[in-house]
């Protein structure tokens, strides 16, 4: 599998993506500077987290309209698989690759813990090494993790699964609301924490599975994501 | 533009500089003329508290900075010391306590900023930071205000730059009511052959300015933070700085970028007093003269006069002597990084600091008699009386309370009560090389990027006890770091210090600073933990109120592999749980004392600084061999507490066989040199060969069992109480209706 880690300025997890990469893929993935415009041939693109250009006006609206993301839309729209984390998911969300926005956690404040999410769905390169229903333990560390969008779209994304992760207890459970549940940390929309796009081709996801892939981090949920892809994709 | 005329200088301006009468004729001597005011203006931020350390400076050489690992001790931007293998590790702890009580959101993301800048200018990349505060007492009504403030500022400049914060300490005290403290620690690595200095060499080399413009924000921060507050204090808002850690984090890759190349010959970040400090630092190391063309600068405002420009403290700005002819490949750099790049100067061999702008000179003084002039004062102290032993009646537990009581009452005090709501507001995982963060074990803990290689980073100190003695105090506060460095398995490297205090023109509180001095220097000599960078703060009072002494130390320890340190979770059943060291059960000024009790008194525990060092090798070496499950060191609320937190961080509670009728002295004083290690029970028997043959004292506490800590004779106490009343105390707190 051949990788891009889009870096912008103010990225700040493209080290933590690329080893995680590099680990599931034996192969160092490129990584592309936001003035670039052009992409080198690859099987994924990974929009990788932080604070694009600071995050002073909306997060990842202005990274949503550097150059390189005309081409990483243009892609995306051939088929190669897009994975935005964190920052990155704000990006390609506010770049129009998925539905909604992530507006300020319910409590204002950036939280940095680790949280159980629940697999909803396998059918995709990214989730395929999980079980449906899995309960899995990644890392969130994010100011502006509340996912929102209107409730027909929410419908819609529930109905025909492109819903990729739900925020849920450590048995399972998920609330319809945040407020009566802290495994929530955003205060994210039906516990949403990651999203597809309706061909299942982009995944967008608040939590970083990056930073749980070897026994060093003391979690390797996160693994599976990466060795699917690169199953998928070689 | 009309030139802004030029103030006429006299005594009464210099005094509201902050000079005296003595040491305003002395810069008339020197110059041999009146100042110009923006050479006042300079003069007086040289010969600033903050940037002369002219009380403290006497006392401060007294500190060991050497030793084989040491490749710079102080008087650098950072100290760095000597890793192996070709790497160095840079670190350094500063304060910004005044700013941060004044505007605590700007105040502690700026102190963040500046620490961080103080490693990357000499090369390194940042993996790690700390920080350490102290609070006012919660009941007071600004508390609740500074915390929210000062953690948000804490976490939206760390967040933002991508360095993990892993750890640090919190403390509220009514004696920090006027004075919070705001201590951040920054650690880095580079390579030890690829280090960047501050002495400018090369008459006619450029002198470049990169990063953000210049703006009138913090003109005189330094001088503010060399005064005590009063009443008056807020109408400083203006002093602070605001940071921006977006261009930070740019100048950060930007600077790492050009440090691969050759073009760097020297280069310092600008801090307190902005461009004077740099400048001159820069020029006096190298023995050179500087000339500056101040219409060059990029400025954020119109209409700068050259006293703002000099005086400015606007973040994010760094100085940096190139070669010759390497302007190019510079700039490509900082352009690609989108950040300001000027040359705005020359090195000279007049031995001056020449100021130019509008064709005309503003400022033509030498360097060196200013600097060298600034003021060294053996400021008269008094020592700290000694404080009255105990009465022994004090080590019988109280009939009236059950311990599972006395334990929740300690677990949810403000001082011991979970930082959760703090640490989760930090991101402690960016990078992706955090091996151990706060609440996990006694340090952080991170490996070096691209290897196994491990850093162990802790902040520590224990200010009702330099309160009560500080000589004993400021030694405790060295040999806790020690003692969480060896916890963890980290062969402990180096310190640095932050020294925070009262007024030092108060005998008793110089005295308190002489006294914490003394203590810190046996200790680090002792344990051979030199000092390699620190900072001092004086003036922490309003309304002459001091606060608690509070010599904060940083310390960093190594790990050959970052994956043999140990937490200090109980994570198996069964386990043997053994106490390393001898306590003989010492109350005064222990958080029993104060939380059950009600008192603050009695002597602080003493240091033996040779059984610290005995047990602390004892308990590397043990997790060397990878004997050791579970390992925490003994401190705040003594061995009750520290059990009772390995229980809570690995959800496994303990049998204390081992405590069959201890008295309050066993379970709840805080003498040191001490550690609780789980072991699994097959090796208990080969460790205390081990501790027989080394000489140190260990005996079977009892083993890890259940959910709850039992077995001592009495109740059992339940880890969830014991969680809940550790975590609801803060969230409950910053909650509350204000």
């Amino acid at each position: 599998m051949k990788a891009a880690v889009i870096v912008f300025p103010g990225s700040n997890r493209e080290r933590d993506a690329v080893a995680a990469l590099e680990a599931a893929s034996g192969t160092k993935p490129h990584l592309v500077w936001h003035r670039d415009t052009e992409l080198p041939k690859v099987d994924l693109i990974l929009v990788p987290g932080g604070f694009s250009y600071g995050d002073y006006l909306r997060s990842g609206a202005m990274a949503a309209h550097s150059p390189i993301m005309r081409e990483v839309k243009a892609r995306a729209d051939q088929g190669v698989r897009v994975l935005g984390i964190c920052n990155g998911f704000q990006i390609i969300t506010e770049a129009g690759l998925l539905p909604g926005a992530l507006m300020r956690n319910a409590k204002l404040k950036f939280i940095c813990r680790t949280v159980h999410l629940r697999v909803e769905n396998t059918d995709s390169p990214f989730t395929a090494k999980y079980r449906k229903g899995q309960i899995v333990r990644y890392p969130v560390a994010h100011g502006d993790g509340n996912y929102w969008t209107d409730a027909e779209t929410v419908k819609r994304l529930d109905g025909e699964g492109q819903v990729a992760f739900r925020y849920v207890s450590d048995e399972g459970d998920a609330a319809p609301r945040w407020n009566r549940n802290d495994w929530n940390p955003n205060g994210s929309l039906d516990n949403i924490a990651g999203i597809f796009n309706a061909k299942r081709t982009v995944l967008g996801l608040m939590p970083h599975p990056e930073d749980a892939v070897s026994a060093f981090h003391g979690n390797t949920d996160g693994k599976p994501m990466f060795d699917g892809l690169v199953e998928a994709l070689s | 533009m009309t030139t802004a005329q030029q103030p006429e200088v006299s005594l009464e301006m210099a005094r509201e500089f902050g000079l005296s009468e003595g040491e305003y004729n002395n810069a008339l001597e020197i110059l041999g003329r009146q100042p110009t005011y923006t050479e006042l203006g300079i003069i007086s931020v040289m010969w600033s508290e903050h940037c002369s350390y002219k009380s403290s400076k006497k006392w401060l050489m007294t500190l060991p900075t050497t030793g084989p690992q040491v490749i710079c001790g102080p008087g650098e931007n950072a100290g760095v010391v000597d890793a192996g293998d070709g790497d160095a590790i840079i670190f350094k702890m500063e304060s910004h306590n005044h700013p941060s009580y004044i505007e605590p959101f700007q105040g502690a993301a700026t102190g963040v900023g500046g620490i961080l800048r103080d490693v990357f200018t000499m090369g390194a990349r940042p993996i790690a930071n700390m920080n350490a505060l102290r609070f006012g007492a919660p009941e007071h009504p600004k508390t609740r205000h500074l915390v929210s403030g000062v953690v948000a500022g804490i976490a939206h400049y760390g967040n933002c730059v991508g360095v993990p914060t892993i750890g640090g300490e919190t403390n509220f005290h009514p004696a920090y009511n006027g004075n919070i403290l705001v201590n951040a620690m920054t650690v880095g690595v580079a390579k030890a052959d690829r280090i960047f200095y501050s002495a400018a060499a090369g008459v006619g080399n450029p002198v470049v300015y990169v990063g953000s413009k210049t703006g009138r924000d913090g003109i005189h921060g330094a001088t503010m933070a060399s005064a005590e507050f009063s009443e008056d204090s807020e109408e400083k808002r203006p002093t602070v700085q605001v940071g921006d850690p977006f261009t930070e984090k740019l100048l950060i890759e930007a600077c790492l970028e050009l440090m691969e190349t050759d073009a760097i010959v020297a280069i310092q970040d600008m801090g307190a007093a902005g461009l004077t400090s740099s400048s001159v630092e820069m020029a006096g190391k190298g023995g050179l003269g500087i000339e500056l063309v101040l219409d060059d600068v990029p400025m954020r405002e119109e209409g700068m006069t050259p006293y703002e420009i000099m005086l400015s403290e606007s973040q994010e700005r760094m100085l940096i002597i190139l070669k010759p002819g390497r302007e190019e490949v510079a700039k490509a750099i900082f352009d690609k990084w989108e950040l300001d790049f000027a040359v705005i100067g020359t090195l000279t061999d007049t031995g001056k600091l020449v100021i130019k702008m509008h064709g005309q000179t503003w400022c033509d003084m030498p360097i060196a008699p200013v600097s060298n002039a600034s003021p060294l004062y053996d400021r008269p102290w008094e020592p700290t009386p000694a404080a009255a032993e105990l009465e022994d009646a004090v080590r019988a537990l109280p009939a009236d309370k059950s311990l599972g009581d006395i334990l929740e009452k300690i677990m949810s005090c403000p001082d011991q009560a979970s930082k959760r709501w703090i640490w989760e507001q930090y991101d402690s995982l960016v990078n992706g090389d955090t091996r151990f963060m706060s609440g996990q074990a006694d340090a952080g803990v991170v490996r070096l990027p691209g290897q196994s290689k491990g850093i162990a980073v802790t902040t520590d100190c224990t200010p009702r006890y330099c309160l009560a003695d500080p000589v004993r105090g400021g030694a405790q506060a060295v040999a806790e770091a020690y003692r969480n460095l060896s916890a963890v398995g980290a062969l402990p490297l180096a310190v640095t210090d932050n020294m925070n205090f009262g007024n030092p023109e108060k005998p008793r509180i110089m005295g308190q600073f002489v006294g914490a001095i003394q203590g810190m220097a046996d200790a680090c000599r002792a344990l051979d933990f030199p000092v390699v960078s620190g900072n001092v703060s004086l003036y922490n009072e309003t309304n002459g109120e001091a606060i608690l002494p509070t010599p904060a130390i940083g310390a960093v320890g190594l790990l050959p592999d970052a994956m043999i340190a140990v937490g200090i979770a109980f994570r198996n059943e069964g386990d043997t749980i053994l106490l390393v060291g001898e306590g003989t059960g010492h109350l005064g000024q222990s958080l029993y004392l104060r939380e059950i009790l009600g008192r603050e008194d009695g002597p602080p525990p003493p240091v033996d600084l040779a059984v610290e060092r005995r047990n602390g090798e004892f308990v590397r070496g043990l997790i060397a061999e990878g004997l050791v499950v579970s390992s925490h060191d003994i401190q705040d609320g003594g061995l009750l507490v520290t059990v009772a937190e390995m229980a809570m961080a690995g959800g496994v509670g303990a049998n204390l066989s081992g405590l069959d009728g201890a008295d309050a002295g066993t379970l709840f004083g805080e003498d040191q040199g001490r550690y609780v290690l789980a072991v699994r029970p097959e090796k208990a028997a080969a460790v205390q060969e081990k501790a027989k043959a080394a000489g140190v004292p260990v005996s079977v506490l009892g083993k890890t069992n259940g959910t709850a800590l039992t077995g001592r004779g009495g109740e059992a106490i339940t880890i969830a109480r014991l969680k809940k009343a550790n975590e609801a105390w803060l969230p409950g707190y910053m909650a509350a209706a204000e």
